[in-house]
């Protein structure tokens, strides 16, 4: 073992919360984790949030975010025990041996400060090199992330340079020191998918090149497939499994590790269109109070009765823009929407009562879409009241029923929607949505915000609702798996427009549009080597042209 | 009501003592208001636990019925400035766009003069009786609960609930007041509290200048004033309404703050 | 166009077009009177031929535009018109009694803002320990005092029963600097006082929001010594909140002058408009509230250029 860099054992850490009314309390937030790192190897810690991977990220700086205490166990870098060293020792490595890039790079860098003085800031600062070999290899650094410009990029400040490139100046940031191990905190979670490929190429080579270890965290497990030997799931501060690689995606030993490998178990049957669209929207084009530019230009599409018609792009694309327009929020500029044969009118408060009835919605965050100060019988009964006039008895029975088709059962109506997990809110708000038993509702990225298997759970409900109730679905998302899943039309938008519209299969089939090649490929898949492959794929395609 | 902190709970109780004393006066208050009892600040005695003051009447009745005067003065302002402000702050934020605007700037521009200039600009011409003065620091005041209950307001309003119960077709008044209220509560009614206090000071301020409560009535700026010439020769009258005006806006500070600190606990979500 | 200029300009231009309409209001307010100002000054018993002659005196026969435009162009060449009450020039009243309101602002800023700031770094340093306590709860009990109260609590103590200043603060021009600084002495320490309570608090808030940045944490992970992490990564961020709650604050303090003038006995601006709003003399009123809410504008219009001048994203821009 004389090559390892960092060993990790039987770790305990421990925060204690304060909640408002209660008495101080601590909480276990990782227990008993056991890790060994050898040098220029990666490692993935891959979990759900709150699995306690980022907590154990920073123990490899001795470091813990707010009230978190490292409480038990060892830690060891470079043979030497870390956990409860003195603040000169930790100064002395942190920085210099082990470095660190965070999730939003947008909020790591100092706004006062050129890139290039926070670049090369740590290196300076424990005399690693002279200011000009600092700088040398800051630019270095950043020709191999593939950063624009990189002799001048350095003299720029932070915000004026995008969130990928950002991203890859963080990485530039923890590599310039020459380091023995980089800890990547999510670094590409907060970008588009289209962007993430290429940060992710950038600090797959980067570590390549120098050599360097890292500790690579993570909830997308087809990501952390890409970069690293060694990957270690985590759930609820405890470890699941560890394996390398290929062991843990081809042959997973443990449950919970499968299900994270094969995310969607949906068997979802492609519906064929009806005679009569349910929703006809025709070049619709739509833009924010005085902006010069539309946000949605001369869009159409039909969704059929009973049907889902899932909206693609990446942020910025327009596809929340669509709900609004189509609810009635934002009145468009340009073009009609037809509604069950009739014109829908384009302003909510021109609507009738039935017409919005007809048309529900659901949101990302359960968390802000139910009023916190309200039961979940008030929050699923008012529908049943305003629309259809339902009171006392009547109405608490109907709560019930809606309570058992989204499968919570008894007990739950005279909860506040600070007593549910995330999932349960979720399925709430669809019972809100059914209780006016309306002829769509659309889904605004509503499985984006749950972990894994929850999310699962919830498009298998709305499928199963969709078979009973017949209700269509516009399901507004980024993810690709997730429309494959559930789709039986799909629009790929981009920049506002429709870029690519039809049935699931003629869309998912090539030949592509370039975009739409863009977006499917940048997709992470589950398999060794598909980073590369989509690489060469890219160079040849663009050599092609 | 479980769970309040002690140093709520004292304040709670100090703050009832206060409003206690101030509606019971007439019974609780040893003497007469206008009475001369005895000779010009006498120290305190078992038959005038505060002494005289510059007149020779009793302090501890002056405090008592001072008190009053503060104190229903200080809660009418509250009142007028409470209603009004956060009333129209949720007004203009519920409906945004040009009514928001509007009314925004205008509050901008009352605050842009300090409120005691203001309130001296206007009281110079005004005859000063109770009402009066009870319109005015209501007024000016209510432009501070009218910019925290409209950034209350528009923070709750683009929340996805509130958009909801928009989608359904709910009209103002529900999303006013089922929605966006309760959610709205906390932080008002500790916004409220300091409201109260500033109306304390203020009215204290105003009555100390001569330009608050006039004689024959009385409230404590009024007793610090009457007092005044006593510090020099060490009599510390002035002060005792120092002690009874800090003693009511730390209590209610007190409750404020753990009202506020409540809100926290309101968002949701997170104990999930 | 650069943004800074363009957005100082913008600024600027909203000053002053505040100040135009806060003179508005001034005016409108002393003319909400029911009955009128002649009236009031002269009381219920006047003859109407005395009633007739005050109103031209005062101009009242005039329609109200154009009493305010010649209100105006006067005051802002500098007359501000004559006193009702003693018939003095008010222009040359003021100008003495502001620069005595004048220097005891500066003084009282001259202690005040580097005290707050040092004690809004220690309670940060020491956050949530005792110094952090104690500091916040003496700051809770001074807001819980009005200015005039906390003026005598401060001249009982050091005035009448320890005998070490003036109570009353007679100032003239005859005197020298030393002089002068110890016959305010009292009255700008109640007025630090007053400001340092909320300039603490406010600082406080302000380092605590730059340090709860991601950005620190980075410079932490790099192996920074906490002093050269505040100095080179929290300072630069922390200057502009500070310098606006500094100004925030002096702005503040020109309005508590007023109040602590009349305790004092100050020779100011602020004892001369009160005596003038109990005679309702209306003009002084009306001149001495232009120009506090002028030095009130004028000091939170410095706070907003400030936070402009030193945001990077502006200084430099895409």
């Amino acid at each position: 073992m004389a090559d390892t860099l960092l060993e990790i054992k039987n770790l305990r850490i421990e925060a204690t919360v304060y909640a408002p009314g209660e008495k101080p309390r601590d909480v276990v937030i990782v227990d008993d984790v056991s890790l060994t790192l050898e040098r220029g190897k990666v490692m993935g810690l891959i979990g759900e949030s709150g699995a306690g991977k980022s907590t154990i990220g920073l123990s490899a700086l001795s470091y813990g975010r707010g009230g978190i205490r490292l409480s038990g166990g060892n830690i060891l870098l470079n043979g030497r025990e870390i956990r409860a060293a003195g603040a000169a020792t930790l100064r002395g490595l942190r920085g210099k041996e082990v470095t660190y890039v965070a999730q939003s790079a947008a909020a790591a860098f100092n706004p006062a400060k050129r890139l290039m003085e926070q670049v090369t800031e740590a290196t300076l600062h424990h005399g690693l090199m002279s200011k000009d070999e600092a700088e040398k290899r800051a630019v270095d650094l950043f020709r191999t992330l593939s950063l624009p410009d990189p002799e001048n990029f350095g003299k720029r400040y932070p915000h004026q340079v995008s969130g990928g490139q950002l991203q890859r100046a963080m990485t530039a940031m923890a590599l310039c020191p020459k380091p023995d191990l980089v800890i990547f905190d999510e670094p590409t979670t907060a970008l588009d998918v289209t962007t993430q490929i290429d940060v992710l190429a950038a600090i797959k080579t980067a570590i390549a090149e120098t050599g360097v270890a890292a500790l690579y965290i993570t909830h997308d497990l087809a990501v952390v497939a890409q970069v690293s030997d060694e990957i270690m799931v985590l759930r609820h501060g405890k470890m699941v499994e560890h394996g390398t690689v290929q062991q843990i995606i081809e042959a997973p030993r443990e449950e919970y590790t499968r299900a994270l490998i094969s995310v969607r178990s949906i068997d979802h049957q492609q519906k064929q269109p009806t005679p009569e669209p349910l929703l006809r929207v025709e070049s619709v084009s739509a833009r924010y109070g005085a902006m010069a530019k539309d946000v949605l230009s001369d869009v159409s599409v039909e969704l059929h009765p009973g049907q889902t018609l899932a909206l693609v792009g990446e942020s910025g694309s327009g596809k929340s823009t669509m709900a609004r327009v189509i609810t009635g929020l934002l009145p468009p500029r340009k073009g009609t929407i037809t509604f069950d044969g009739k014109p829908l009118p384009p302003a909510l408060r021109q609507r009738s009562r039935d017409e919005l009835r007809e048309l529900q919605m659901i949101y990302q965050m359960a968390d802000v879409a139910m009023n916190p100060r309200q039961t979940v019988a008030t929050i699923i009964g008012r529908p049943l009241e305003f629309y259809f006039g339902l009171r006392g008895r009547k109405r608490d029975e109907r709560v019930q029923e809606l309570l058992d088709a989204i499968e919570l059962g008894k007990g739950f109506a005279d909860r506040y929607p600070a007593e549910l997990s995330g999932g349960q809110k979720q399925r709430v708000c669809i019972a809100r949505a059914l209780a006016a038993k309306p002829k769509l509702i659309i889904c605004d990225e509503v499985t984006s915000a749950l972990d894994p298997l929850v999310a699962d759970g919830i498009l298998k409900l709305l499928l199963d609702l969709q078979a009973r109730e017949g209700v269509a679905y516009l399901f507004i998302t980024h993810d690709i798996a997730t429309v494959r899943a559930i789709a039986d039309s799909i629009a790929v938008m981009y920049r506002g427009k429709v870029q690519r519209y039809g049935p699931k299969d003629q869309v998912l089939t090539p030949p592509f549009d370039a975009y739409t090649d863009l977006l499917l490929s940048s997709v992470p898949e589950m398999q060794l080597g598909w980073l590369e492959k989509v690489l060469a794929h890219r160079r040849m395609t663009s050599a092609g042209n | 009501m479980k769970g309040i902190p002690i140093s709520a709970l004292l304040g709670l109780f100090i703050t009832g003592l206060f409003f206690l004393a101030a509606l019971l006066a007439p019974w609780i208050a040893p003497y007469g208001l206008g009475q001369i009892v005895g000779d010009i600040w006498e120290p305190s005695s078992s038959q005038f636990w505060l002494g005289t003051d510059n007149l020779g009447r009793d302090l501890l009745t002056r405090m008592i019925y001072g008190g009053q005067t503060t104190i229903f003065v200080a809660s009418m302002a509250t009142a007028v400035s409470f209603t009004l402000g956060s009333v129209l702050g949720f007004t203009a934020a519920v409906y945004g766009g040009v009514t928001d605007q509007v009314m925004s700037r205008v509050n901008d521009l009352v605050m842009s003069i300090p409120t005691l200039i203001f309130a001296l600009v206007v009281l110079s011409v005004m005859p000063v009786t109770i009402p009066v003065l009870i319109l005015v620091m209501g007024l000016l005041d209510s432009t501070r609960v009218f910019r925290l209950s409209r950034a209350v307001a528009v923070d709750i309003n683009v929340m996805d609930f509130v958009e909801a119960a928009r989608l359904r077709g709910e009209g103002q008044r529900w999303v006013i007041f089922r929605e966006i209220l309760p959610n709205a509560l906390s932080p008002l009614v500790a916004e409220l509290g300091l409201r109260f206090i500033f109306a304390i000071l203020f009215i204290s301020t105003l009555s100390f200048l001569g330009i608050g409560i006039q004689p024959p009535e009385t409230d404590w700026g009024g007793i610090v004033k009457e007092n005044r010439e006593g510090i020099v020769y060490g009599i510390p009258a002035a002060l005792i309404p120092a002690v009874a005006i800090v003693t009511l806006s730390i209590s209610v500070n007190l409750v404020a703050d753990w009202a506020l600190n409540r809100t926290t606990s309101l968002k949701g979500g997170r104990g999930g | 166009m650069h943004p800074i200029p363009k957005l100082v300009i913008q600024r600027l231009a909203l000053g002053l077009l505040l100040l135009f309409a806060a003179s508005v209001m001034i005016f409108v307010g002393t003319m909400i009177l029911p009955g009128d100002v002649a009236q009031a000054i002269l009381g219920q018993n006047a003859t109407p031929e005395a009633l007739a002659n005050m109103r031209a005196s005062l101009g009242l026969d005039q329609p109200a535009t154009t009493r305010y435009f010649s209100w105006l162009f006067s005051a802002l060449q500098g007359d501000l018109g004559t006193a009702l009450s003693n018939g003095r020039d008010i222009a040359s009243s003021i100008a003495g009694r502001l620069q005595n309101t004048l220097f005891l602002a500066a003084v009282a800023a001259c202690i005040s803002v580097p005290m707050a700031i040092f004690l809004g770094l220690l309670a940060v340093r020491y956050r949530d320990r005792w110094p952090d306590k104690l500091i916040s709860a003496i700051t809770l009990t001074s807001i819980s005092l009005p200015e005039f109260l906390l003026g005598y609590v401060i001249m009982y103590l050091f005035s009448v029963q320890w005998g070490l200043f003036p109570s009353v603060s007679n100032i003239n021009d005859g005197m020298s600097f030393l002089q002068k600084l110890n016959a305010v002495a009292l009255p700008a320490m109640v007025l630090t006082l007053v400001v340092l309570a909320h300039m603490m608090r406010m600082t406080r808030a302000a380092i605590l929001n730059v340090m709860q940045s991601a950005y620190i944490e980075t410079a932490e992970l790099k192996g920074l010594r906490r002093f050269t992490l505040i100095a080179r990564h929290a300072m630069p961020n922390a200057i502009a909140p500070i310098v606006n709650v500094v100004m925030i604050n002096l702005a503040y303090l020109v309005v508590g002058v007023v109040v602590i003038e009349v305790v004092f006995v100050y020779p100011g601006m602020g004892q001369y408009l009160v005596d003038h709003v109990a005679k309702r003399d209306v003009p002084v009123v009306q001149a001495c509230g232009l120009i506090f809410a002028t030095i009130y504008i004028g000091l939170n219009l410095l706070a907003d250029l400030i936070s402009i001048l030193s945001n990077p994203r502006l200084r430099h821009p895409k």
